[in-house]
């Protein structure tokens, strides 16, 4: 074998170890390179800890970009859209970033870690972007995705969890905030963020105390049901919430060939990101065009009648006019609905509004298609207040 | 010194090209005000005192693109603008003697029936190719993508004026355009000499060598230009280039422009996404409506305005300019009128190629590419005291050679010792067609792209503000986003030879911003 064949073999997480040992199913995927679980058990199952108890999900290769520097906080401030002033240390920020025609990027979050010092983390790679971007600001950008172990604790019972893992305070952190721990002898940081919709923490911690952080979680939560989830019971869940993948539900606009194919901010639901008081920022001018002249694509939530999961489907306003298609559909446990998100072409798409999903399914080998009624709903299908309480209920 | 701190425009750099700009302005009825931070004006188009009475043009030093729009609409004449020597020939110097003269498409010396017909073959289709794009040169670029009447017209125009050449023009024209000048030459000429002196005019000020694509494009721009209405010809001007540069300056402040020298800008101020006006070295703030940089365009981004003004796309663009000088320029003070052998006095007062074939050419391009200098360089010489004797004490000349290739990033970096080393080895290659030269130098220097630079304030050294290749060339130039002379940032303007058409003595592109200036912002 050659070397560059060997050098291009997945790699393994910190936690390689640990979620080998879990995966009975020996379910692997690639995901940017790491090997990682699709399911563990059984997605449903890990889907319902996640829901009624807690799920650990292995983030480690998660894009993970340390920025630094006098000059970081305006170097944010112009590379996405939103008002990072905002953004108080101890702050997390979800945000996307565009290229100079207003067109999404990528969405990541952005974690001010302390006074002047931050974290992003995204699903794509953007190190040539973001450097590029830094021409000009006293700032440094760095890759850190494989320096640093990151784990979800997500549902109902993850502050349980880490109130048992001996994180005291742990109650208080609220939504988007993040806070520093000690955990045997090193720093563990936790942030009250994640993509399931729910209560839930991210831990973050330099790779050698990897393995120690995954046994000492599952043994706090050996009596709060607590699992490792895969990516399937992940994707359901953050559907359900309503979250957006990039490559999924939008294409970063540096991947696009053909024109019209990226999305700019206002077309994915995301205008409360967008932020014109403040001074110039990456995309500033085409958005505030596009303002003017009218957004073409609407990303909307579908709440469609019977239990055939719309994938792929196209959306049609009336019987016959196909307006757009759906990006991501599932049936949604919890909810007891069959959702979807899906891009409409406006005028379609005004929330309330009625349209139609023609879903193909199949039945021992046999095709039907049925044209179902959707509602364009506003709301996430799934949103406990637990999520936003602080303190959180003690499960 | 009490200044008033708000104008309707302030242009950054006394170059020609932003005095062509500020006089444009001016006349249509703007308060304009020009910040140079040299002493003197003009920029490229100056004439340097480098020996006690001995001068010289400190750039560039012929005159072959000065549009006759710009010229008489200005009156650059009654400004004191004057030929001292029009339509020189070219003496292509062959190691042997057997010197060859080149004039236009005429040839004297020993050259063969084939050279004589190629030669005129090839400078007439080179000479249509050019009278095509003349036209263009004092257009504003047009968007490829835009719904604008004014651009449909001229991308109309364009493909019509290429389809008027005819079948056998038009696949000529899209054959050439993108070639190297090494292969067409061969195409039409036997002599070497020939071709490497026509090479060279190819290659100056640009980062190419002869078998570089595109170099054919450079060859037919250079062709785009005419001197006292003859096209492709050149011109020495009188007093030097600085007399060119006192021209535009002197049609300018005649237009009510307030010119300002030793006044650096350091900054562009910017404010909810307009330039509002400009701060200098020292801190004073000017107000303006409307600003336009005659620096190279990474100078005005990324230093005068700073990147966080713009967007990172944008930037990496503007970064990613190609503007790497290689040209380097040699002056001598001579106690007499040197001896090239086999040279008659004549022939001293035009220019002299040593370029004599095009491997000579492309060997010196070599070690351009690995940041080190021509062991045997190319130079295009002239004597201008020759047709002008003021420019030296009498009885004794002044030399003024442009030295290729000196690459801008040079191995190790530019000092004075290095220089010095580089004008020796220059002076050793002229002296080798003029054996006497050492004895008659009085004084010498060698500005190294470095030099050029830091003196001349041109990004890279380089003469055009930017390599003038396809890749930024007419809607490309300098790069998508400042096509048409306005900047992302409202109310910030690019005037110099790093827009539409380039570089060179034209005037054209400062013309050509102050048309678009005056069209987006109104005629008030």
């Amino acid at each position: 074998m050659s070397d560059t064949a060997t050098s291009e073999r997945v790699l393994e997480t910190h936690f390689h170890s640990r979620t080998a040992e879990a995966n009975y199913r020996n379910s692997w995927q690639d995901w940017k390179g790491y090997t990682t679980a699709g399911e563990y058990t059984a997605a449903d199952l890990e889907y319902f800890a996640v829901r009624n108890a807690a799920g650990v999900f292995d983030l480690c290769p998660m894009t993970k970009y340390r920025i630094t520097g006098a000059e970081a906080l305006p170097y944010l401030d112009r590379l996405v859209t939103r008002d990072m002033t905002k953004v108080k240390p101890g702050r997390v920020a979800y945000a996307v970033w565009c290229n100079d025609a207003g067109k999404v990027i990528d969405d990541g979050t952005i974690f001010h870690l302390r006074e002047g010092e931050y974290r992003l983390c995204s699903q794509e790679r953007h190190l040539a972007w973001f450097l590029d971007a830094a021409v000009g600001f006293d700032v440094t950008v760095t890759e850190e995705t494989d320096e640093v172990a990151a784990l979800a604790l997500q549902g109902p019972t993850s502050c349980a969890v880490l109130k048992e893992m001996g994180l005291t305070g742990i109650e208080n952190l609220k939504p988007f905030g993040l806070d520093h721990f000690r955990f045997e002898g090193a720093e563990l940081m936790v942030s009250r963020t994640g993509f399931t919709g729910d209560l839930g923490y991210e831990l973050w911690i330099d790779p050698g105390h990897a393995e120690l952080l995954w046994d000492r979680l599952f043994l706090a939560g050996k009596y709060l049901g607590v699992q490792p989830i895969g990516s399937h019971a992940l994707d359901l869940c953050r559907i359900e919430a309503g979250f957006i993948q990039a490559g999924v539900d939008f294409l970063p606009a540096d991947e696009v060939v053909r024109p019209g194919r990226a999305r700019s901010p206002f077309e994915l639901g995301l205008e409360w990101l967008v932020d014109f008081r403040k001074p110039n920022f990456n995309g500033r001018r085409a958005l505030a065009a596009e303002l003017r002249r009218g957004s073409t694509w609407r990303l909307v939530k579908l709440d469609i009648e019977g239990n055939k999961p719309a994938h792929h489907s196209y959306v049609y306003a009336g019987r016959r006019k196909q307006v757009g298609f759906v990006t991501s559909a599932a049936w949604s446990p919890v909810a007891k609905a069959n959702v979807a998100l899906a891009t409409v072409q406006r005028p379609a798409g005004e929330p309330n509004s009625r349209l139609f999903a023609e879903i193909y399914y199949q039945r021992e080998m046999h095709w039907s298609r049925m044209m179902a009624a959707c509602q364009v709903v506003e709301k996430p299908f799934w949103d406990p207040p637990r999520r936003r309480a602080t303190p959180p209920a003690n499960y | 010194m009490t200044e008033r701190t708000t104008r309707d425009v302030i242009v950054i750099g006394a170059g020609h090209n932003g005095l062509a700009c500020a006089a444009y302005l001016a006349r249509a009825g703007r308060d304009v005000l020009v910040l140079e931070a040299a002493d003197e004006v003009g920029g490229g188009a100056a004439t340097r005192s480098f020996a006690e009475g001995f001068r010289v043009s400190g750039c560039a030093h012929l005159l072959y693109q000065l549009q006759p729009e710009v010229a008489g609409e200005l009156e650059l004449a009654k400004f004191g603008l004057e030929t001292a020597a029009a339509d020189i020939a070219t003496t292509a110097l062959s190691p042997d003697g057997e010197h060859v003269v080149i004039h236009g498409s005429r040839l004297e010396g020993r050259v063969t029936e084939r050279d004589r017909e190629g030669l005129s073959d090839f400078h007439d289709r080179m000479m249509r190719f050019a009278k095509l794009l003349r036209p263009y040169l004092n257009r504003r670029p047009p968007l490829l993508v835009n719904n604008d009447a004014t651009d449909k017209m001229t991308i109309g125009r364009l493909g019509l004026d290429i389809r008027r050449l005819g079948r056998a023009g038009m696949q000529e024209f899209l054959r050439l355009i993108a070639i190297n000048i090494y292969d067409v030459l061969n195409e039409h000429l036997d002599t070497e000499l020939v071709k490497g002196a026509l090479a060279l005019d190819a290659v100056l000020g640009t980062h190419l060598g002869p078998r570089s694509p595109n170099s054919l494009l450079t060859y037919i721009h250079r062709l785009t230009g005419e001197t006292g209405g003859r096209p492709g010809a050149m011109a020495l001007p009188k007093g030097g280039m600085g007399r060119v540069g006192e021209a535009f300056a002197g049609a300018a402040r005649a237009a009510g422009v307030d010119i300002r020298c030793g006044r650096a800008v350091q900054h562009i101020r910017v404010e909810n996404g307009r330039a509002v006006g400009v701060e200098l070295a020292g801190g004073d703030t000017i107000a303006a409506r409307t600003v336009v940089s005659n620096a190279d365009p990474k100078t005005t981004v990324l230093d005068l305005l700073g990147p966080r003004h713009v967007e990172t796309g944008f930037t990496r663009r503007i970064r990613n300019l190609r503007m790497r000088g290689n040209a380097a320029k040699l002056h001598l003070a001579l106690d007499g009128l040197p001896d090239f052998s086999g040279v008659d006095r004549n022939a001293l007062g035009g220019r002299l190629a040593i370029a004599p074939d095009m491997d000579y050419v492309e060997r010196a391009f070599n070690p351009a590419k690995y940041g080190r200098w021509s062991a045997a360089p190319v130079i295009e010489i002239t004597i201008p005291s020759v047709s002008d004797p003021s420019l030296a004490p009498a009885g004794r000349h002044v030399l003024s050679a442009v030295v290729q290739y000196a690459p801008s990033r040079l191995e190790g970096g530019w000092s004075e010792e290095r220089a010095a080393a580089f004008g020796d080895l220059v002076i050793d290659t002229i002296a080798a067609y003029a054996p006497d030269l050492r004895k008659q130098i009085i004084a010498s220097e060698l500005l190294s792209p470095a030099d050029i630079e830091r003196i001349y304030r041109m990004g890279g050294g380089h003469w055009h503000h930017g390599e003038l290749a396809l890749d930024q060339f007419l809607f490309n130039r300098p790069a998508p986003g400042a096509v048409q002379y306005a900047m992302p940032v409202e109310g910030l303007y690019l005037c110099g030879a790093g827009t539409h058409p380039g570089g060179s003595i034209t005037g054209a592109a400062g013309r050509n911003a102050a048309t678009e200036i005056l069209r987006r912002e109104g005629n008030s």
